[in-house]
C-alpha cells in the first residue's frame, strides 16, 4: 500500500487559557469533564490519528461538539494544534513557515464551507476562479478553466450573475467548482451539504461522487449525517467528544461496531440499502446448488429486489464476468437485523 | 477670620501662610470683607465647602481655583510655540488646499461649476431624479443671490470631507486590526464627538491665525471624522467570519484579505459613514464661521449680529437644501452599494 497523503499523528487540540500547562494534565491522564470543571479548558480533540489516502474519500463523521470541524481545519491549518503532527505528503505542515503554508493552501488543497462563504461583490465566475485570482493567475488563463468547471456542476450560464441571484444548492455547486478551479490534490469539504434540502443534498451527493470517479481528488468530508457518511466513504472515521471510536471500511464498521456508541448510532439506518453484497459473501461451496447471480457491488436491497422477495436458496456473486464467492440469503436476512447494545 | 483658619494652625502652617503673604494682588472681595472688619463669625450654616477658594482666605500662600487656570493658560503657551512649530508646515497643505478649492469655485464661472456638479451628482447616484433636485436647488439658491457663499461652503465641505475620508479609512482599518489600538482611540471618538464644538476652537486660536483657512479646516477635520472611523473599524470587524475563513483557506496574504474581502464587504459601512461624516462638516462649517470661514454661515452670523432677522433665516435655509441634497446624492450612492451585494 502506498504511503498515505494525509498523516494526523497524536493529535490534540484544548481550547482555553493556557492549553500548554491544560495539556501537561491530559497527559497526566486527566479527562475532558474534569480539565474543563477544574481547569475551565475545553478538550477539543484528542489523540487523534488518521491516515488519508490518496484519491479516497474520507468522511469523518460525528454529532456536533465531537471535534469534526476542528479536525479538518487542522489539516490546512486554519486551527494550530496543541500537540500532534499533520504530514500532508509527508511533510510536517506545522513546521511551515506563513510563506510555505500559503504556498500550500494555495495549491495542495481547497476548501468547500458549510455556509458556501462565496464573496458576495464577485461574480460567480469571478467566485469560482478565486484560487487563481489569489495565485495572481493571468485571466485569460484561469476564465476558460473556471467557465469549464462551472459547465460541470451544471452552472453553465450563470457566470455573470452574483451570489444572492442563486439558491443555495447553486451557491454550493459555486463552491464546489471554486474548489476544483483551484485543481488542489486535495480537498477538503467542512459539512458541504449540511445545510441544503434533503433533495438537492443527494443531488449533490451523487454529483460528488460522479466528480470522483474522473478526478481522483483526496477528498475529506465532514458530516453528522450518517446516511451521507456511508454512501460517501471509503474510509469512515467517526468522532465522539474529540476522540476517534472507530474507524475504517464503512461496511465494515456496520457488520463489527466495536462499541455501544456506534452500535446506537447504526440501529437507526437502513442496512439494505448501504450493505453491499460483498461485505457478507462467502466463499462458493462446491454442493450447493445456485439459484441465480447476483453482482459483487450490488447493494441488499437491489439483490432482494432481484430475488422479488424470496429469501431462501444461494446466489452466485460475480464482479467483471468472473465469480467471486456466493450469497446465502439467510446470511443476507441475517445481516439485516441490527446488532443489540452489548448490556441489552 | 476665616473658616478654615483652625486647619493650618493646627497642621503647624500658620508660619508658612503669613510669609510674605501680604505682597498677592487683593481681590474685591478682600477689601469688601477687609472693610466690613472680617470680624462677623459665619455660622455653621453658612460653614463654607473646603475648595481652594475658600483655603485662599485663610491662607493666602494656598493658590486660589484662578490659579489651576491660569496654570493651564501659561502651560499651553509655553508649549505653544513648538507644537506650531511642528503642526504649522504638517498642517499647511490644508490652507492651500481649501483657499485652492475657493479659489478655483470662485473663479470658474457659474455656467460651468453648475453642469459639473449636476455631472457629479450623476455619477455618485445614477439618478435623474436626484440630478434633478440638486439643479432646482443649486439654481434656486443662485437666483436668490445666494450662489457664492453656496459654493464657498460648498468647497468646504468637499475638502474637508475628502481629508476625513482619507485619513480615517485608513485608521479605522488600522483599529479593527488592534483591539488595543481600538480601546485606545475610542475614548477620544467619544470626547471628539462629545465635546462643545466652540470648545476645541479656544486651542486653535491660539495656535493659528484666524486668518488662516486651516483653522477652521482642523476644526472641521477634528470634528467631522468620527463617523467615518467608527464605522469604518465597525464594518471591517463585522464582515463575515466565514467569507475571511475561506479567504485564509485559499491561501490569501493579509493584503489580498484586506483588499479583496474586507474592505469590499465592509464598504456599505464605510459609505454611511462617509455620509455622515459630509453631514457633520457641513454643520461645524456654519460654526466655523465665528473663526472666519466663508460661506453660508458668515450670512447666518450676520442675521444673529445685526439682527437682520431675514438673512439669517434665507441663509439658514439654504445650508438646510445644501444639507439635503449632499445626504441624497451620498444616500443614493449608499444604495447602489447594498444592492450590489445585498446578501
Amino acid at each position: 500500500m502506498s504511503a498515505p497523503m494525509i498523516s494526523i499523528r497524536n493529535l490534540y487540540k484544548i481550547f482555553g487559557a493556557n492549553p500548554a500547562a491544560a495539556m501537561a494534565k491530559v497527559r497526566e491522564g486527566m479527562g475532558k469533564e474534569e480539565l474543563n470543571a477544574d481547569y475551565g479548558h475545553v478538550l477539543g480533540l484528542k489523540d487523534i490519528n488518521v491516515d488519508l489516502m490518496e484519491g479516497e474519500i474520507t468522511v469523518i463523521m460525528g454529532l456536533s461538539g465531537s471535534g469534526k470541524s476542528t479536525l479538518v481545519r487542522h489539516i490546512n491549518r486554519l486551527i494550530d494544534p496543541t500537540s500532534g503532527e499533520v504530514l500532508v505528503q509527508g511533510e510536517n505542515v506545522l513546521d511551515y513557515g506563513e510563506e510555505t503554508l500559503r504556498d500550500m493552501r494555495r495549491k495542495t488543497m481547497s476548501m468547500v464551507f458549510q455556509h458556501f462563504a462565496l464573496l458576495p461583490h464577485r461574480s460567480v465566475l469571478q467566485n469560482t476562479a478565486t484560487a487563481p485570482i489569489v495565485r495572481g493567475e493571468d485571466k485569460a488563463v484561469y476564465e476558460p478553466e473556471a467557465r469549464k468547471w462551472l459547465e460541470r456542476v451544471g452552472l453553465a450560464g450563470y457566470e455573470d450573475s452574483y451570489p444572492h441571484q442563486l439558491s443555495g444548492g447553486m451557491k454550493q455547486r459555486v463552491g464546489i467548482a471554486r474548489a476544483l478551479t483551484s485543481n488542489a490534490p486535495i480537498m477538503l469539504m467542512d459539512e458541504a451539504f449540511s445545510a441544503l434540502d434533503p433533495l438537492i443534498r443527494t443531488d449533490m451527493q451523487d454529483l460528488l461522487l460522479e466528480l470522483q470517479v474522473e478526478l481522483n481528488k483526496t477528498i475529506v468530508f465532514i458530516s453528522h449525517d450518517l446516511d451521507e457518511a456511508l454512501k460517501l466513504a471509503d474510509h469512515l472515521v467517526i468522532l465522539k467528544d474529540g476522540e476517534v471510536v472507530q474507524q475504517g471500511e464503512p461496511q465494515h464498521i456496520l457488520l463489527n461496531p466495536e462499541d455501544d456508541y456506534i452500535v446506537d448510532f447504526i440501529s437507526d439506518i437502513n442496512r439494505a440499502r448501504v450493505l453491499r453484497v460483498r461485505s457478507i459473501m462467502e466463499p462458493v461451496k462446491q454442493d450447493v446448488s445456485h439459484v441465480g447471480e447476483v453482482q459483487r457491488e450490488a447493494t441488499l436491497e437491489q439483490v432482494i429486489a432481484q430475488t422479488g422477495g424470496e429469501s431462501i436458496g444461494a446466489y452466485l456473486v460475480k464482479h467483471e464476468g468472473d465469480v467471486v464467492g456466493e450469497l446465502n440469503m439467510s446470511t443476507l436476512v441475517r445481516s439485516l437485523v441490527p446488532q443489540k447494545r452489548s448490556g441489552q | 477670620m476665616a473658616t478654615y483658619d483652625f486647619l493650618f494652625e493646627n497642621l503647624g502652617l500658620k508660619d508658612w501662610c503669613s510669609d510674605g503673604g501680604g505682597d498677592r494682588p487683593v481681590s474685591m472681595a478682600d477689601l469688601l470683607a477687609r472693610k466690613k472688619g472680617g470680624a462677623a463669625e459665619t455660622s455653621v450654616w453658612d460653614t463654607p465647602f473646603p475648595s481652594m477658594d475658600a483655603l485662599n482666605e485663610a491662607c493666602s500662600k494656598f493658590p486660589k481655583s484662578r490659579d489651576l487656570t491660569i496654570g493651564l493658560e501659561d502651560g499651553f503657551l509655553a508649549i505653544k510655540d513648538a507644537l506650531r512649530f511642528v503642526l504649522d508646515p504638517i498642517t499647511e497643505p490644508l490652507s492651500w488646499m481649501l483657499d485652492g478649492a475657493m479659489w478655483l469655485a470662485e473663479a470658474t464661472p457659474w455656467w460651468i461649476v453648475i453642469p459639473v456638479l449636476l455631472l457629479i451628482t450623476y455619477f455618485v447616484s445614477r439618478s435623474w431624479s436626484i440630478v434633478f433636485s440638486v439643479g432646482a436647488s443649486i439654481l434656486g439658491l443662485a437666483f436668490i443671490d445666494h450662489y457664492l457663499p453656496a459654493i464657498q461652503t460648498l468647497s468646504i465641505v468637499f475638502v474637508c470631507a475628502a481629508i476625513c475620508v482619507a485619513l480615517g479609512v485608513p485608521i479605522g482599518i488600522a483599529m479593527s486590526r488592534s483591539n488595543r489600538l481600538q480601546r485606545a482611540v475610542l475614548p477620544v471618538l467619544d470626547m471628539l464627538q462629545t465635546l462643545p464644538t466652540f470648545v476645541y476652537l479656544i486651542p486653535l486660536i491660539f495656535l493659528f491665525s484666524v486668518t488662516e483657512s486651516k483653522l477652521y479646516g482642523i476644526a472641521i477635520i477634528l470634528y467631522a471624522i468620527v463617523p467615518v472611523i467608527r464605522l469604518t473599524d465597525l464594518g471591517i470587524r463585522m464582515v463575515d467570519k466565514d467569507v475571511l475563513e475561506a479567504a485564509q483557506a485559499f491561501g490569501m496574504t493579509p493584503r489580498q484579505k484586506l483588499y479583496q474581502v474586507q474592505i469590499p464587504l465592509a464598504l456599505p459601512n464605510i459609505m454611511a459613514g462617509v455620509n455622515q461624516t459630509i453631514m457633520m462638516s457641513l454643520a461645524m462649517v456654519v460654526i466655523a464661521s465665528l473663526v472666519s470661514a466663508p460661506g453660508l454661515g458668515v450670512l447666518v452670523l450676520r442675521g444673529i449680529r445685526n439682527l437682520e432677522l431675514g438673512v439669517g433665516l434665507v441663509a439658514g435655509l439654504g445650508i438646510v437644501i445644501l444639507a439635503i441634497i449632499l445626504d441624497r446624492v451620498t444616500k443614493s450612492a449608499l444604495a447602489r452599494v447594498n444592492a450590489a451585494q445585498h446578501h
